[in-house]
């Protein structure tokens, strides 16, 4: 039947009057139920926009001030009496700050108040003292000013996370370390700069002197040996196993595995990997090496997963002109139908590496949930993850890290946007149409 | 491009298991254990790290009983050379050491932590015993009329349990069962509530898992709501609900002191005085155990016991004690740094 037979029927109907009724009727009726869906769908998109926002907002705004230190300046004598030059390395250094603490403020002499003074500014202080008459040695019997970082709570304070109408026994800033920071604030000596600790050190206890690069030079290494191992592995299994397998029980065997694999929970990954790794070939404990074999493992089946679903979806027709031209097989994987896999192999592959770089729980068992100071400088080297330094961030007292954790947040946001993006670019250089 | 990955993928897995087989020795201290103990394992090794020529040690943090596991899965390089626990070692645990031939152990009390059962500041302080802890929480309890039976805990808000209390929902958020601090609140503060009943405290002897069984076990009718091991989120969640009671360690509560208060447990405040002399009934004491035949071969292990044991750290004045360690009395702390000096190994019957 046509479409006017259709409409012939239709108009017969009509003139009894009743089909077309029955039609206007419940035509608006469909049209409300067409709104009402399209509204569904409209609020489920704002719902989870909204999540995001909420997400969002809440990690930028608690994370972004960790990006600003409070600095302090100080007038430090660098005194050859006590920095003996055979000794420097392990000359008193904090003794030279309390004295310049102490001659700024000397009415301060309570044993106990004295040592509030000196809180005040973050051990970091010391460390940068040292770094700097060591560099240059010139420097010693004149007075250097610098701008030293202060303590968290100091930072806290400054930051406006402290509320000065506590009373003061509540309080971890107490009354006269508030009078010496106003009057420090009101000469100008207090100043919030970019946090660039934060950025170029390792982990630390105190939150102002921790840093993301330790867990971030972590990552790069993990994934490095993740990538290198997992997309050749995956890659060529998926090849072998989509053009060159011939049909058998064994082949369904290893796919109905492969599936299987990809649904496993992180964790078991991690003890195969303590089991295998570290007790039988006995490679080091909470070594990069180490973490990238076993998200390699966890990496593999998403990838041959995703490399396989890329082949499948080359059309037929490329293989059949390949081979009809005379190519051999492999001329014909290699040369065609690869090539047109690659954007959707690389989609897998980023996808994998992503999940990777969030992975926590394997990484738990060989031993890189970790409290690690020195950044790792080789593939054996012990070192930490991202992740883990959230982990390890949000669990620790100080409140100043409850701020460092959102940064933390932030990066790895940053991180995964980044490879995403890199995902999308491969795939629109190296997509093709046919 | 294939070409390139496999012969970049060939040449760095020859050059890893190179590296691997070359670097036989290990330069840096390897620490296991106890999340409570980590934070201030992690101030010393830092510390140690920035001011000796050694190497910062590499500080795992696992959990009391996974940390003494590793400790004594055997002796050598790739085993652990410290665990940190925050409980004593068990004699079953020495014994599996022996097995792996880790035979010399010396022990290291380092200082005691408080559990805390802490409230907004929104309300007034909560002066309550162990006893009503128990009641509480248990999810059974003597029967109300004094015969030896138990009941469903029927207590729905702390008046019920002591009509000193305030009139509010019994609102719990406490550790899960995988944490030490729940381990050690179960064993001080409901166990000695538990005690104060004459016919349990016989029954420890008569039917000993019948005894555990009653006061160890809490509540699951959602009076008590298992928090997670993050103590932050619970501090939050105290903020946001004034009448909920949150269970943690010391130095969150001394971390938080603006935003809450510890309730007072047998009529002591949890404070670094009352916890320091033993008062305050809900702390217990943090270890470090450490395995003498690695002493000499991994560089480090002697000089950062000294930097944990020396007064600067563990004192009543060191860096530990403003991190929220309580620190041990003068002449406990001596006994423990002749220990720690002369590697004086433990005897565990």
């Amino acid at each position: 039947m046509n479409n006017s037979e259709y409409k012939q029927k239709a108009l017969d109907k009509s003139s009894s009057g009743r089909t077309i009724e029955m039609v206007n009727k419940s035509l608006s009726r469909r049209y409300k139920a067409e709104r009402r869906f399209r509204r569904y769908g409209q609020v489920a998109i704002i719902i989870s926009l909204g999540f995001l926002c909420l997400l969002f907002i809440s990690i930028i705004s608690k994370g972004y001030p960790a990006f600003y230190q409070t600095f302090i300046q100080i007038d430090v004598f660098l005194d050859p009496d006590v920095l003996p030059k055979d000794k420097l390395s392990t000359a008193n250094y904090p003794g030279l700050i309390k004295k310049s603490l102490s001659s700024e403020f000397p009415e301060v002499e309570l044993r106990r108040e004295k040592k509030q003074l000196y809180g005040m500014v973050s051990i970091g202080a010391y460390y940068q003292i040292r770094k700097m008459v060591m560099k240059n040695r010139d420097m010693i019997g004149t007075t250097q000013t610098v701008w030293v970082p202060v303590d968290d709570d100091i930072d806290m304070l400054a930051k406006g996370h402290i509320d000065r109408n506590t009373p003061e026994l509540e309080r971890r800033v107490k009354d006269i370390q508030l009078a010496w920071f106003d009057r420090w604030d009101k000469a100008g000596k207090i100043k919030k700069r970019f946090n660039t600790t934060f950025f170029t050190s390792g982990d630390s206890r105190e939150p102002e002197m921790s840093g993301i690069w330790g867990a971030m030079a972590g990552s790069l290494y993990v994934l490095v040996v993740t990538l290198l191992l997992s997309f050749p592995i995956g890659v060529a299994a998926a090849v072998y196993l989509e053009e060159f397998a011939s049909k058998s029980r064994w082949v369904d065997l290893i796919e109905v595995n492969i599936n299987n694999l990809a649904a496993v929970p992180s964790i078991v990954f991690g003890l195969l990997g303590l089991a295998i790794f570290i007790n039988f070939f006995g490679l080091p404990r909470s070594a990069p090496l180490v973490g990238g074999l076993v998200l390699t493992l966890m990496t593999l089946p998403i990838i041959i997963i995703a490399s396989r679903a890329a082949l499948q979806s080359v059309p037929p027709s490329i293989r059949q002109a390949a081979l009809g031209v005379g190519a051999s097989k492999m001329q014909t994987v290699f040369h065609h139908v690869f090539p047109l896999a690659l954007p959707g192999i690389l989609t897998g592959t980023i996808i994998g590496i992503s999940r990777a770089l969030g992975e926590t729980a394997p990484l738990l068992m060989i031993g890189m949930v970790a409290f690690i100071v020195d950044v790792p400088g080789s593939f054996t080297d012990p070192s930490t993850v991202l992740p883990v330094q959230i982990y390890l961030w949000a669990d620790s007292p100080e409140r100043a890290f409850v701020e460092r954790t959102s940064a933390a947040i932030l990066v790895l946001l940053a991180l995964l946007i980044a490879t995403n993006f890199l995902a999308v670019l491969l795939r629109n250089r190296f997509e093709r149409r046919w | 491009m294939i070409r390139i990955i496999v012969v970049l993928a060939a040449a760095f897995t020859t050059f890893t298991f190179w590296t691997c087989t070359q670097s036989e020795s290990r330069n840096y201290v390897s620490i296991v254990g106890s999340s409570t103990v980590y934070p201030f394992a992690a101030v010393v090794a830092e510390q140690f790290g920035r001011t000796t020529r050694f190497r910062t040690p590499i500080l795992e943090s696992t959990g009391s009983g996974g940390g003494i596991k590793l400790f004594c899965s055997g002796v050598g390089l790739e085993h652990p050379d410290i665990a940190n626990a925050s409980r004593r070692i068990k004699k079953s645990e020495v014994d599996r050491c022996r097995e792996n031939g880790v035979n010399e152990i010396i022990e290291v009390k380092i200082g005691y932590d408080g559990i805390v059962l802490a409230s907004s500041r929104k309300n007034p302080p909560m002066s309550i015993s162990r006893k009503d802890i128990f009641l509480a929480l248990a999810k059974e309890i003597p029967d109300l009329s004094g015969a030896e039976k138990l009941i469903a805990n029927p207590h729905k808000t702390w008046k019920d349990v002591n009509s000193s209390l305030p009139d509010t929902k019994i609102e719990v958020l406490g550790p899960p069962p995988t944490s030490g601090t729940r381990d050690a609140f179960v064993e001080l503060a409901m166990e000695g509530g538990a005690k104060t009943f004459s016919w349990i405290k016989d029954l420890k002897k008569k039917d000993k898992s019948r005894y555990k069984a009653i006061c160890h076990t809490i509540r699951e009718d959602g009076a008590f709501i298992e928090a997670g091991e993050n103590d932050n989120l619970i501090i939050q969640k105290l903020e946001a609900n004034p009448d909920a009671v949150g269970i943690f360690g010391f130095s969150f509560l001394e971390q938080n002191t603006d935003k809450i208060q510890g309730s007072s447990v047998d009529g002591f405040e949890p404070n670094f005085g009352s916890i320091a002399k033993g008062d305050y009934p809900v702390s217990r004491p943090l270890f470090m155990y450490v395995k003498k035949s690695h002493v000499g071969v991994i560089p480090g292990i002697k000089n950062y016991i000294e930097e944990f044991t020396s007064d600067k750290a563990w004192g009543e004045d060191g860096y530990l004690a403003d991190k929220g360690m309580i620190p041990m009395p003068k002449e406990e702390r001596e006994k423990y740094y002749n220990d720690a000096r002369y590697l004086v190994p433990i005897e565990i019957k």
